[in-house]
């Protein structure tokens, strides 16, 4: 649950203007201005350095199960995992994540 | 001139066509944000502005996640935002296209810039750099016009349901499986599993740092060890 509901407007608002100047930057403010390749470099691997991280102590320490790891859950991101790395297949890693959480809680009773 | 319009016309409905398929990845994603959203919290308005005024799922979920963590609002933004970072790399891309169009334009364009309509845009004016702009903006909006509409819907579809579904459906797990599913297609490269893998140590071994500044730091590191995997390795698959 959100905690505090006063942030959540703020939020929409700023990633919103935040977003649309992203997505402006160069196409109507910077023009045709070449980036320095170091630059580039590192803005290449920004989306794939902060997704894991976010959700990685999400799956470790689950809060619906009061932070205490949880077998169902580490076994679906397996299966998410690889199913989403071998096939490329979004349906597929929801579909086999969820699927796998609900087996194994199933069977875990 | 009956024969151009024809040609756009047609250029559009091209940019239809090939946008098709995405819809396959935008309704999970659409459905899954309006699920997880009302779950924790947010009324329908704020869960359809999110989606209608933002349009990036990974930020949206980024966010989203921060929030339930209770993060301090500079770092929500902060997080987010370089979330989206990558497409300011768009930007730049479409400017020998679309540089020289009027400013309305432009500013509807920008609005549309998402991952799907740039990947298909760049591939139709990189194989065909000498059609005329109205052809390169015509099958950029054919894309489009089929995608957002099922953005938007499917994110209020999600929010209906959210507030259906009981708890006992462990639905706090669809942000996680999400974000593995845009996660995944990116490791194509060894430095991007590099990156991805030092974010997930760093931020499990920096978790203790109050106001999830660990996960800036943890991204930070992982640029950082990205882009100089990629320096020492190259971009090797």
């Amino acid at each position: 649950m959100i905690m505090d509901p006063n942030k959540i407007w703020p939020i929409i608002i700023g990633m919103a203007i935040g977003t649309f100047f992203i997505r402006y930057s160069f196409l109507g403010l910077l023009g045709d201005r070449t980036l320095p390749e170091w630059f580039l470099r590192h803005l290449r691997y920004v989306g794939v350095a902060v997704l894991p991280g976010l959700i990685a102590p999400l799956i470790l320490w689950p809060a619906a199960t009061g932070g205490t790891p949880d077998l169902a859950r580490i076994m679906a991101t397996i299966a998410a995992v690889s199913i989403g790395i071998w096939k490329k297949s979004v349906i597929g890693a929801v579909v086999l994540g969820f699927g796998t959480l609900y087996l194994v809680q199933y069977l875990n009773g | 001139m009956t024969a151009v319009i024809i040609h756009v016309k047609n250029t559009f409905w091209r940019g239809f066509r090939d946008g098709l398929p995405f819809i396959l990845v935008v309704v999970p994603f659409g459905t899954l944000f309006g699920v997880a959203a009302t779950e924790a919290g947010m009324d329908i308005l704020q869960v359809m502005s999110f989606s209608i005024l933002v349009i990036a799922g990974a930020a949206q979920f980024s966010a989203l996640t921060l929030l339930i963590e209770d993060a301090p609002m500079i770092i929500i933004l902060l997080t987010s935002l370089a979330v989206n970072l990558r497409m300011a790399m768009y930007s730049a891309a479409l400017v020998p296209h679309f540089g020289k169009l009027h400013t309305g334009m432009k500013l509807l364009i920008s609005y549309f810039l998402v991952d799907q309509s740039y990947a298909l845009g760049i591939r139709e004016y990189e194989e065909q750099p000498e059609q005329p702009v109205e052809n390169k903006v015509a099958y950029f909006f054919g894309v489009m016009l089929i995608m957002t509409p099922f953005w938007y819907f499917s994110t209020y579809i999600g929010a209906v349901l959210g507030a259906a579904i009981p708890d006992a459906f462990s639905l706090d797990f669809a942000v996680p499986i999400c974000f593995i599913a845009l996660i995944a297609p990116m490791l194509r490269t060894i430095p991007h599993i590099i990156t991805a893998v030092v974010s997930v140590i760093a931020a499990l071994a920096l978790a203790w740092i109050p106001y999830s500044l660990g996960l800036i730091i943890a991204a930070l590191l992982a640029v950082m060890a990205g882009a100089y995997a990629e320096l020492k390795l190259g971009r090797k698959k």
